[in-house]
């Protein structure tokens, strides 16, 4: 066999190989879009087809978003994601700067309990959490699904590194200009770092939008349940029943990361991979 | 400036307007750190050593009667047995997936964002969505995966409803979303890898696919190996959503896990102080297999 030939046969095999994987990988979207496509009787039948002879996509994202009202779900997660992003910023902006930047006492010791509080896995802090939150009287609120995670320690590790190869020329021409410390947080090192804070803030979304644990545990109330727990519900409450319905609901809830994700893949991975630094 | 410097002196001890600044700045963080995060790791390790029980009026200390309960029962061990089960399915499944199409993608031209993005897709998906269709493609009657075994004349089974195959199917599931977050790791790893190396090997007869993996790629890939064999493990060992949605750890706690155990404990019966000893277990794992990914993580640096 000439090396071109051998080359070509690779390359034939890698792609079989790894259409089949895709083929794998998205068969369960496939079928979700399918079943929300299709009319009860449909889905209701051991004939198995792709396209569905008659087309329900609709009717069925109707009775979810009426049954389900999906909408005010969506508002919930989109309150929760973002509240805790900002206030993630607001924390640990200004801790990831001090830590990077200014000398004071105990300066190693905060970064040390930083860098221990990064492996505490969150399952682990759940009960006492929980009873503190119970203490408060804010359980069955937003205020519970978003106060826990206001202290992002890895949001402030990451940043302080980011912040470590800030020049201090621009920090000391700024104290010259009369900003304050506080000042130089928002107005010189936000601004250097809006890469790192978009890379933190899609990180921070994705785990919160996704996030089914905590939401489970301190909420009762239905209008204030995040997406995922509505789907569970809503699952629960048509208990095999509704499938069409029910498939038309978790697209719904899959799709503003799923959309936002391809119209930016490489800053999306960047993001979530940063777990693995973690 | 050296720590002799007299003007750190001064910045340390004297309450000079920046380390005033410093500590107003770190102050919310640190405050929110206790709160949240030492205080309530400090507290699930305390709490394992009472009786409290939400909403009881007081507590005593018990000792170790939490864990000598916990390693009497039957439930625990299922629970501890079946944990260890997903993770030794789960990490090797989606460590050897992930690592074999990074390779793939990385060894031709043709499509190669494309296929990073298909499948990298299950990773950023509500799992807890995808749980739900999974149960619906696992639907014993009108199920897609019953639907081709009977095309291809197989009997089919119900795979969420069978004690025999509740925990394997899941499995099933954690390796499908987890494949492309290792996937990512791996390419990160390979692009890394200097070209000259390959250059060299093949100068020194290394010809083929398979002797330029053996030689070059795969010992430069090991520490990234391990570095995600950790974090694969930590990632399964947590366990949860799809056990409490698709199973509730059932039937007959063929697939109860640590996390749905503590849960359970926890959140359903409100015994917090027995609750907390199953955490601590599960703390006891992960952060054992943290230190080992840490330890792990400072000696890639010399390859990189």
């Amino acid at each position: 066999m000439t090396p071109r030939a051998r080359m070509l046969l690779w390359s034939a095999i890698r792609h079989i190989v790894l259409l089949a994987g895709a083929g794998v990988m998205l068969t369960p979207f496939i079928w979700m879009v399918s079943t929300a496509s299709k009319p009860q009787t449909e889905i209701f039948s051991s004939d198995l087809h792709l396209i569905p002879y008659q087309f329900a996509l609709w009717d069925n994202l109707l009775i979810a978003f009426v049954k389900a009202d999906l909408w005010r779900y969506l508002l919930n997660g989109l309150i929760v994601t973002a509240s805790i992003f900002g206030l993630q910023v607001l924390v640990a902006l200004p801790a990831a700067y001090a830590l990077a930047k200014l000398r004071f006492l105990g300066r190693d010791v905060l970064f040390a309990l930083v860098v221990f509080c990064i492996l505490i896995p969150p399952q682990a802090t759940a009960i006492p959490v929980f009873l503190l939150l119970h203490k408060l009287g804010v359980l069955d609120t937003y205020a519970a699904l978003v106060l826990p995670f206001t202290i992002s320690v890895f949001g402030i590790f990451l940043m302080r590194q980011f912040f470590k190869t800030v020049p201090d020329d621009l920090i000391d021409a700024a104290r010259m200009d009369g900003i304050s410390e506080f000042g130089i947080v928002w107005r010189v090192m936000l601004p250097t770092a809006i890469p790192a804070v978009t890379a933190f803030g899609i990180f921070s979304v994705v785990a919160h939008w996704n996030d089914y644990f905590w939401p489970l545990i301190v909420l009762n109330s239905e209008h204030l349940q995040t997406p995922p727990l509505a789907v569970a519900h809503f699952r629960n409450n048509e208990a095999g029943t509704n499938y069409g319905p029910l498939m038309a609901a978790a697209m719904v809830i899959i799709a503003p990361l799923v959309i936002a994700f391809l119209f930016a893949q490489r800053r999306f991975i960047e993001g979530i991979t940063l777990t693995g630094i973690k | 400036m050296a720590p002799r410097d007299p003007a750190w002196v001064l910045a340390s001890f004297g309450w000079t307007g920046r380390s005033q600044a410093a500590y107003a700045l770190a102050a919310p963080a640190f405050v929110l750190m206790l709160l949240m995060l030492i205080g309530p790791l400090a507290g699930v390790i305390a709490l394992s050593f009472t009786d409290y029980q939400l909403g009881a009026p007081a507590f005593s200390w018990i000792g170790l009667s939490n864990y000598r309960e916990m390693f009497a029962d039957r439930v625990f061990w299922i629970s501890l047995k079946n944990t260890l089960t997903y993770v030794a399915i789960v990490v090797p499944g989606a460590v050897a997936l992930g690592l074999g199409v990074a390779l793939l993608i990385q060894s031709g031209a043709g499509l190669k964002s494309w296929y990073r993005t298909v499948y990298f897709l299950p990773v950023m998906a509500t799992l807890i969505a995808m749980a739900i269709v999974w149960e619906f493609m696992l639907h014993p009657q009108f199920g897609l995966v019953n639907g081709l075994l009977r095309a291809a004349g197989v009997q089919g089974h119900s795979w969420l409803q069978d004690r025999g195959t509740a925990l394997y199917s899941l499995c099933v599931i954690g390796i499908w979303q987890a494949t492309g977050f290792n996937m990512v790791l791996f390419l990160a790893g390979l692009v890394s890898i200097p070209k000259h190396l390959y250059d060299a090997a093949e100068i020194d007869g290394a010809e083929g696919a398979w002797s330029r993996f053996r030689l070059v790629t795969w010992p430069m890939l090991g520490p990234v190996t391990l570095f995600v064999v950790a974090i694969s493990a930590i990632r399964s060992f947590q366990v949860f959503d799809t056990v409490q949605v698709l199973t509730k750890g059932g039937p007959s706690k063929s697939s109860e896990v640590l996390i749905y155990t503590m849960y359970t404990e926890g959140f359903e019966f409100f015994r917090s102080g027995y609750g907390a000893a199953v955490t601590v277990v599960f703390l006891a794992f992960v952060l054992l297999l943290t230190l080992l990914k840490s330890a792990l993580g400072n000696r890639e640096v010399h390859y990189a």
